[in-house]
């Protein structure tokens, strides 16, 4: 295996650019599933009649919820050496509730590239900011994801 | 530990001190659960619930998603702050790998307090604690709450 995975130009390119978008209508099952999979037992994203009688008026998504508009962990437009990828981290700003019924794009921009070499190996750092927007186009949340390939 | 939320119960910014502990909130996660967070995401990499794959990959088996991770960290947070207090930023870093079988302790301590017009902050420190007791996971969160002296504070709850 090389020392380091290189940063080529190609991938310099892309940096700062929109490297992918997605969209996803928030539906009330949907939101079921993932809390139940979490074992995230509030009211506010599963119990219809609880949650139509408190803050939101209805059912919302809990705060991570949004990360399942992207099918793929991390999708990058160019290759990368090395097959196996790794969550780093993840910085979630919210601004706005997340409703069922709402339509969000989200739009991934690809912030920062960083080799470096650790206990895997060489690796590559891709740090990606992901923009959460409803159908009124207001901000409901920004992501920023990091993770590796290595 | 963490009994879940009950709407309605508000959790005020006065009653918050700094150094103070969040209730803890204890998971154990199953292999199962990583397959229905795989489904519920859409997060399908093998790493989370094909041993051979997993083993192939270098790790010592199937591990959990950071994004599960996160999930858990957030839930200790809404069931911290009830309805009426609303998360502002989430922080985390995978520092560690939690496998499927390990009892993970999800933590938290407020390390400050501010207002800032009709808004009330509380900053806190999060992490999780492995099945050795070792940070897997670490991170901050930001909140606001409503105060009992400030009945502006209730934020709309469309616009925070």
């Amino acid at each position: 295996m090389a020392d380091e995975i290189p940063i080529t130009p190609e991938m310099l390119r892309f940096t700062g650019a929109t490297i992918s978008t997605s969209a996803l209508n928030v539906e009330q099952g949907h939101i079921g599933a993932f809390a139940r999979a979490v074992g995230d037992p509030n009211p506010l994203w599963s119990n219809e009649k609880e949650a139509r009688d408190g803050r939101y008026g209805g059912i919302v998504a809990p705060p991570t919820f949004l990360r399942a508009l992207h099918a793929e962990p991390l999708t990058l437009p160019f290759d990368v050496p090395g097959d196996h990828l790794l969550d780093a981290g993840s910085e979630w700003e919210y601004f706005r509730p997340v409703h069922h019924g709402d339509r969000i794009v989200a739009t991934t921009r690809l912030k920062e590239l960083e080799q470096r070499t650790g206990r895997l190996g060489p690796m590559l750092f891709v740090v990606s900011e992901i923009t959460y927007t409803n159908q009124l186009d207001q901000v409901v949340a920004v992501q920023q994801s990091t993770f590796i390939r290595y | 530990m963490d009994n879940g939320v009950v709407l309605g119960v508000v959790l005020f910014w006065e009653d918050v001190a700094e150094g103070s502990d969040i209730p803890p909130l204890a998971k154990q996660p199953t292999t199962r659960q990583l397959v229905e967070y795989a489904a519920a995401s859409g997060d399908f990499y093998e790493i989370h619930y094909d041993k051979d794959f997993a083993l192939a990959a270098g790790l010592k088996g199937v591990i959990l998603h950071g994004a599960l991770r996160q999930a858990f960290v957030a839930q200790l947070i809404t069931d911290w702050i009830g309805e009426h207090g609303t998360l502002k930023s989430l922080k985390c870093q995978y520092r560690g790998m939690d496998s499927p079988g390990d009892t993970l302790t999800c933590k938290g301590k407020v390390t400050s307090k501010r207002a800032d017009g009709h808004r009330y902050y509380v900053e806190c420190e999060t992490w999780i604690e492995g099945a050795r007791g070792e940070r897997t996971t670490v991170g901050s969160a930001i909140v606001l709450l409503p105060s009992r002296a400030d009945p502006l504070s209730l934020i709309h709850p469309n616009a925070w």
